[in-house]
């Protein structure tokens, strides 16, 4: 697929990533491992802005034609901002996954495990 | 993110002992997505189920649906045999037309659906579902026993490809010589005739049926498998004009479903009455003599049945899916069977069996979507219906 994975970014075994490159905290979204998998994605359920997340549990859903899926928060902190871009038009999330389609930013008060590009793409068998 | 793959036909990539079709590695070369449906690696989908579903309802869609069985049912008692093994009464098909049916055991359960085409007076077509052809081939054969019929599995070497979508007839004509065009436009929906289809490789006989399991007007065309890559390149090359697009068994999934149309394992199986399936008027129970099932199925009319298939609509924007319960009140009255996001109609939908009471068109159900109820209305069947 287009999207190759990003080595600025870290990655959580659930197929989530996190950039906490920008000054608005972390910000989250889900790898092409994932949008390949899911197929065309046409429904995000995300926190709402202020929710507190904990690293490790549910803290949404994406559904795809053909199937749904669980989104686990990779960091624990407070929801700051959700893209609202993502909820009225989820293609955004396949057709540009660690772009636009970003799901939410998080005031991180700690982390979960999270790999470097290296070990996400060895771990899933992918190319950087 | 945790996958969970719902519905019969995502059930990841192919294993080793799934089969190809003869058009496997035309599938390889357009990037297709492989999963393992009844045994065969099919396509899932090319590039995006959503836009090949959209080509569908909008242009026209080309399917490689190999993977059906072809069984021939031939010889001077075929019609004879064929009101005896199958629930309808195929006797009364007309050379040249179709017939979907039901394969019941003694018992009234659905051993498959099946379209059956007749051919000649004494010459049948009986075209299975994938995972069930060997059964039905096997039952077939063992049910002729006492007729001057001949059952030959013709699965193996036959291959079939669908043009699906208001396109199809347009690009069809471009490869068939004008003589033959009258065959095609007159041909009636449920209907079969021979056709040759030109390719740059040589003129192709196929058998061109206007069938299809998408809700739009369609063809399927048969031909042996040796010819099938042929076939496939030149719909493909003639079609693109038109919008042809290759569609995988994702778009067909979403497509029968939006079509109301079951799909044996999910709406469909051995414990599945026909009764209750909406299936009671391909059950001739008026036809003489006995069939397969015949005493059970009278059983199951008389006695009624106490739930009901039936289409839902999603009041919210998640979908339910094969196996999710449906409560009223905090009852259990149901459970979906079908469900998806529906790409034309914008909402998720699903098909479910409910209990009688509740299956009245209006009716508001609970769906648990993986523990969080969500609203869904009661509607009737199909979800889409074509306009022309």
């Amino acid at each position: 697929m287009s999207n190759n994975i990003l080595t600025d970014y870290r990655y959580s075994a659930e197929h989530e990533w996190v950039d906490t490159s920008g000054s608005d905290g972390a910000r989250i979204g889900i790898t092409s491992v994932a949008t390949d998998a899911l197929g065309d994605i046409v429904y995000v359920d995300l926190p709402e802005t202020g929710a507190e997340i904990t690293a490790g549990e549910v803290c949404g859903e994406v559904e795809s034609t053909k199937s749904v899926s669980d989104l686990y928060a990779p960091v624990s902190g407070k929801v700051t901002a959700v893209n609202d871009a993502v909820v009225d038009d989820p293609s955004l999330v396949n057709n540009d996954p660690y772009g636009e389609g970003w799901l939410f930013t998080v005031e991180v008060s700690s982390e979960g495990p999270l790999m470097s590009a290296d070990e996400y793409a060895k771990t899933n068998g992918v190319e950087l | 993110m945790s996958n969970e793959t719902s519905g019969s036909e995502n059930s990841g990539t192919g294993t080793a002992t799934s089969r190809q079709t003869a058009l496997y590695t035309e599938h390889e070369k357009l990037g297709a997505f492989f999963t393992d449906f009844g045994g065969w690696q099919m396509p899932l989908k090319y590039k995006s189920e959503l836009a090949e579903h959209k080509a569908v309802r909008e242009t026209a869609g080309l399917f490689d649906l190999s993977h059906m069985g072809e069984v021939r049912v031939s010889g001077p008692q075929a019609a004879e045999f064929l009101d005896y093994a199958l629930a309808g009464k195929l006797s009364a098909v007309k050379v040249g037309r179709a017939k979907y049916s039901l394969l019941c055991n003694e018992d009234g359960g659905i051993i498959d659906d099946l379209i059956t085409y007749r051919r000649g007076d004494n010459d049948y077509l009986v075209v299975p579902n994938a995972g069930n052809a060997p059964a039905v081939a096997a039952a077939l054969a063992e049910r002729s026993a006492q007729f001057d019929v001949e059952v030959e599995d013709q699965s193996a070497e036959t291959s079939l490809i669908a043009v699906q979508g208001p396109e199809s007839e347009g690009i069809l004509l471009k490869l068939i010589d004008s003589s033959q065009h009258a065959d095609v436009t007159g041909l009636k929906y449920y209907a079969a005739t021979d056709v040759t289809i030109n390719t740059d490789g040589g003129p192709l006989d196929v058998l061109l049926a206007r069938t299809g399991y998408t809700g739009e007007d369609g063809f399927e065309l048969y031909l042996p498998n040796a010819q099938a890559a042929q076939l496939w390149t030149a719909l493909l090359e003639t079609g693109t004009d038109a919008g042809l697009t290759p569609a995988g068994l994702a778009s067909r999934d979403s497509l029968r479903l939006e079509a109301g149309m079951p799909l044996y394992g999910n709406e469909l199986s051995l414990e599945t009455s026909p009764y209750t399936a909406g299936l009671g008027p391909v059950v001739a129970l008026s036809k003489e003599g006995d069939f397969v099932g015949r005493s059970a199925l009278e059983a199951q009319k008389e006695q009624g049945t106490s739930r009901k298939l039936v289409g839902l609509t999603a009041q919210g924007r998640r979908a339910a899916r094969s196996h999710y319960p449906v409560s009223v009140d905090g009852e259990v009255v149901g459970e979906v069977t079908s469900g998806a996001p529906s790409p034309t109609l914008g909402h998720p939908i699903a098909m479910a069996y409910v209990d009688v009471a509740h299956s009245e068109p209006g009716t508001t159900v609970e769906v648990d979507l993986r523990g969080k109820p969500e609203k869904f209305d009661v509607v009737k069947l199909p979800f889409y219906k074509r306009s022309n």
